[in-house]
């Protein structure tokens, strides 16, 4: 990937976390998890994710799942940029008129399908990949699950199914922002040695800065990893990134913003300024 | 025709038809290698089993489920009810040895409360067959649904000629309406054998097997709960949620009532041993049950007609 296009991905990036921030008022939405997980759905979209616009029943696209689904103002962000949906649509955000709520769903074009409740979208995948393994395609099938959502046992459970059956069209990534609800993961329940674990479960497990183009690039290009194995890319991020005020924050993984700290937020997403936040931190669980 | 049977007839003509089992094959013992690229066995995991599903059907695909009744139903409840029923995937689940049928394993494999949880969530229909028969005759059009349905799997021999089956409509036997015995499922063969026992003491019953619970055949309770003795609704399931549940909504929400006889398993489990030895321990047995529908039938019956003569 050359610098043109790096630098691309990056200025997506910025106004996706712009489409971000304007979720986190008005009710506000999980913006700290959202910022973590935004550049890997932003590279996805652009250069990983054999998916159309005008073919998304298209049984030979690739398919994206966001297990975590708090993290879905990312991908709405990303569609919107992308054209999946009108950036206006963002707006109806929260409303009834429309499907925009904290969590993902099939009325939006290109969501493949909702979640919400942890621990599901992992077996979801796993009985798409075998059915596109069964039926011989190349498409990928990709889930995006948070490192806090692996506390739940269906995930462990699911991937043994999906390494006795060779799942090597499974794209699992995890969003190692070493957050989960309101702590720090290896404060709650120690996910290391995360890799020796994927890799015990019978995964090929690679580990990426989840911020970097270039080295996304790197890693994704050699998917799979290896023959008759699940993949596994623990892409390591940070809680809240881009913004220094909010950033690695166990308090602002759910935000609701006064519009004013949005336009503060913006300017410290595009640097040398330092928004002053004054709002409550809003934990929702 | 056995179930085993119909299901591999149905893979053969459509390749959409896709056969999972949480390592429960009894139902389907002999069909794996015979279906090798329709047929997946995901091991212990009853969660994983209802999210490959719906992944499954996601790709056109329409999984049959295989599992033990209590696990698929309480287990995986939640993956039935967010990745089933939110999206109303045509999965068929397909519980084994649910109600009495789970013997003498104990409580922790009895489901009890399986049609209560099922119906329960929008979107999911519940088929209870009578017998092995029954079964046979109303899967063709189930699994054609595009609705996803539990289905409490029964393979006991019939003690009668079925009618043609149709979701959402029930089956009588017998023109009687001093007893009418409302069920469905395993103790079905009971009734039938309750209503001969009550006819030999003068009186005359009725038995409706409901077949599908959900959607319940509205139409026939309507018509048989007038001028009726006594209803007795009969059910190897817990009394809360269940066909006694069902009644009670229905006749409440039209504004009527009925003199109703509910036997079911009142907060309790029941006792584990094989299967005419829990009916008699529990009272289910058709001449217990003659029993106990008499002793309530002589206490009632002046006052029902009594009332039912006022309207």
């Amino acid at each position: 990937m050359n610098k043109i296009e790096i630098q691309k991905l990056e200025e997506r990036a910025v106004r996706v976390r712009e489409h971000i921030l304007r979720l986190s008022t008005g009710g506000g939405c999980f913006t700290g998890a959202s910022l973590s997980c935004a550049d890997v759905i932003v590279y996805l979209y652009d250069k990983f994710l054999n998916v159309n616009i005008e073919k998304l029943n298209d049984p030979d696209r690739d398919y994206f799942f966001l297990s975590k689904g708090h993290d879905v103002p990312a991908v709405y962000g990303t569609f919107a940029e992308i054209g999946f949906i009108e950036k206006e649509r963002l707006r109806n955000h929260l409303q009834t008129n429309d499907f925009i709520y904290w969590h993902p769903n099939r009325n939006i074009p290109g969501i493949e399908f909702h979640s919400g409740s942890l621990g599901h979208l992992l077996s979801v995948a796993t009985g798409v990949a075998i059915d596109c393994k069964l039926k011989e395609q190349q498409n990928k099938i990709v889930v995006l699950v948070g490192d806090g959502e692996l506390n739940e046992g269906s995930n462990w459970e699911t991937l043994l199914v999906a390494a006795a059956n060779k799942l090597d069209n499974l794209c699992i990534l995890i969003d190692r922002n070493m957050f989960q609800a309101n702590m720090r993961t290896e404060s709650l329940i120690p996910l290391e040695p995360l890799e020796r674990k994927f890799e015990a479960f019978g995964c090929s497990v690679r580990s990426v800065n989840g911020h970097d183009f270039s080295d996304l690039h790197d890693i994704f290009s050699n998917f799979p990893f290896a023959l008759n194995r699940p993949s596994v890319i623990i892409t390591e991020t940070l809680r809240g990134k881009g913004l220094p005020s909010i950033q690695e924050r166990a308090d602002r993984w759910f935000c609701n913003f006064t519009s004013e700290e949005v336009e503060e937020l913006i300017q410290e997403l595009h640097g040398n300024y330092s928004a002053q936040i004054n709002s409550e931190s809003l934990i929702v669980r | 025709m056995k179930y085993e049977e119909l299901i591999y007839d149905l893979v053969q003509k459509d390749k959409n038809y896709f056969i999972l089992t949480a390592e429960n094959r009894a139902a389907i013992r002999n069909l794996p290698e015979k279906i090798t690229n329709n047929f997946l066995d995901t091991g212990i995991s009853e969660q994983t089993l209802i999210g490959v599903s719906a992944g499954l059907a996601l790709r056109g695909r329409k999984p049959i489920a295989h599992v033990l009744a209590s696990f698929l139903t309480m287990r995986a409840f939640e993956f039935i009810r967010t990745d089933i029923g939110i999206p109303n995937l045509p999965v068929k689940m397909v519980g084994a040895f649910a109600g009495f049928l789970s013997e003498a394993n104990g409580p922790t494999h009895q489901a009890i409360e399986d049609i209560s949880l099922m119906r329960g969530i929008p979107n999911i229909n519940v088929f209870c067959p009578s017998d092995e028969d029954d079964m046979i005759l109303g899967l063709p059009e189930v699994l054609k649904s595009d609705s996803p349905f539990y289905i409490r799997y029964n393979n006991l021999k019939s003690v009668v000629e079925h009618n043609r089956f149709k979701i959402g409509k029930a089956e009588s036997f017998g023109e009687g309406n001093e007893v009418v015995i409302m069920t469905y499922g395993t103790l079905f063969s009971q009734a039938i054998e309750v209503m001969s026992q009550l006819k030999g003491k003068g009186i005359d019953a009725s038995v409706i097997n409901f077949r599908t619970l959900k959607p319940i055949d509205e139409g026939m309770i309507l018509s048989k709960i007038k001028n009726v003795g006594l209803v007795v609704t009969l059910e190897d399931h817990f009394l809360t949620g269940g066909l006694f549940s069902i009644l009670s909504e229905l006749l409440l929400s039209k504004g009527l009532t009925a003199n109703v006889l509910p036997i079911a398993l009142n907060n309790k489990w029941f006792k584990p041993a094989l299967l005419k030895n829990v009916l008699e321990y529990e009272e289910f047995s058709a001449e217990k049950l003659t029993k106990r529908i008499l002793k309530t039938y002589k206490i009632k019956k002046e006052s029902f007609y009594a009332e039912w003569s006022n309207i």
